[in-house]
Parts: structure tokens; sequence; C-alpha cells
């Protein structure tokens, strides 16, 4: 039997804004991810809330409301630098890595060597990979996040990881966390290439 | 052509050792406790809806 006289379903009854308090650690993760700094994250993060409260009729119930909220952070995090004007741009970090000291790893990856570089990036290349290589967005996600094409994405996501293997020192063909079998594996195929 | 393998191989395992450690730095930002101005904010902005 059909309820036909019923009208909305309890579940989406729910205020959005009553979810944000599930969003605020990611939220502040990423603000940290783009300054690099507690404090312009938190505030950062608190302008975002604000927009996000005062602005949640042009949230689209249903849709991902962690990636609109993370819109929201990059959108301000970007127009306040724009604003600041400051800094000198430089989105592929090529200035920054040029003053990176490459670490003398010997076999592993230290993690502080790894936010180091991780650091130089320009703010762009720190976005991308945060959003696709950390947080877990696919790549059309992010494309939408970022009001860019899809392909952009993933040519700065390669970019962007190119850049801090450089600073790092990951050479291709080399593989510093596990490897003496993928080492000897490259040699035994090239020497084998060589051979034939 | 094997070789050709290989190269790929290790691009792709330099790959994932960056996304490992972009995740661990991800996380440890993750576990930092969120400060309470942001609750304490939110607070504030239901006050402020509720006596409209």
């Amino acid at each position: 039997m059909m309820a036909s006289s019923k009208t909305a379903p309890e579940t989406e009854i729910r205020d959005p804004r009553e979810e944000l308090p599930e969003h605020l650690g990611a939220l502040r993760a990423f603000a940290l991810s783009l300054t690099r700094n507690g404090a312009s994250a938190d505030d950062l993060v608190q302008d975002t809330i604000v927009k996000a409260w005062s602005n949640i009729d042009k949230f689209e119930k249903g849709t991902n409301l962690r990636a609109w909220l993370f819109t929201i952070l990059r959108n301000t995090f970007y127009s306040d630098r724009r604003k600041r004007k400051r800094e000198v741009a430089d989105p592929d970090g090529v200035h920054a890595a040029s003053l990176f000291e490459k670490p003398a790893h010997d076999g592993r990856l230290a993690m502080n060597d790894f936010v180091r570089a991780f650091d130089q990036l320009s703010p762009e290349h720190r976005e991308v990979l945060t959003l696709v290589g950390a947080s877990g967005f696919s790549y059309e996600e992010a494309a939408g996040m970022m009001s860019v094409a899809v392909g952009t994405v993933k040519s700065r996501a390669n970019r962007a990881r190119a850049r801090l293997a450089e600073m790092l020192g990951l050479e291709e063909g080399e593989d510093i966390m596990s490897g003496s079998d993928r080492n000897s594996l490259a040699v035994m195929g090239r020497s084998g290439v060589a051979a034939a | 052509m094997y070789s050709d393998m290989a190269d790929e191989k290790s691009k792709s395992s330099i790959k994932e050792q960056i996304n490992a450690n972009l995740k661990r730095v991800y996380e440890e930002a993750l576990q930092e406790e969120v400060p309470d101005r942001f609750k304490d904010l939110l607070a504030q902005l239901k006050a402020k809806e509720g006596g409209k």
C-alpha cells in the first residue's frame, strides 16, 4: 500500500549546517596543506565556516558537502593571496626548488625531508597532491573543486610529484624504500636488452 | 621493452612512495585536535540564526 499523502521523507530534512562539525578536522588539514602555517590555517577555516554558513542555500543537497567546503576554502585562500599579492608567482615552484638542498638519504626517505620538500612546493602543487594523493578525491572531483579540466589536474599532479621526486633525489629506476629486487630487475632488464 | 617495463614500475613506485608520505602528512594534520574556536563559532552562528 502506498502512503501517497506522505510528504518529504525524514532523511532529507537534515540541515547540512548540522554536518559542519564533522568536516572541521578535514578542513583544517586541507588549510594546513595550503598555508603550511597553523595560525593562517585556522583563520582560513574560520572564514570558510562563516561563508559556508551564510551561503548554505547554494549547497546542492545530496552532493558532496566536504568537496563543497573544500572549494570554498581553496577559493578563499587564493583570493586572499591575490589581494595580498606579496608573493612572487611561482606556480610550478621552479624557483623554490632551485633553492632546495637535496637530502642525503641512505636508502630511506625520512619524513622530515619529505615535509621540507613539500613545504617548498607551490600552493597549487600542494593543493593538487593533497586532494588526489592524500585526501582521496578523484581527479574528476578535484577538477570540479579547482575549476580546471581533468587533464589539467592530472598533469599538475604529475609535475608536482616530479618536483618532489627531484628535490628528494628519487631517481627513476631507483627504489629507495624497498628494494634490491626492483633494482636488480631493472639492471637485468637493461643488460638483457643490450645483449639481445 | 623489458627495461621499459622496469622503468614504468619504478615510476609508479615513486608515485606510491610520494602518495604514502602525502597521506602521512595529511593524517598527522587530521590527528590534531580541532580548536574550540570553530565549535564556538558554529554555536554563535546558530544562536544568531535562532534569534532572527
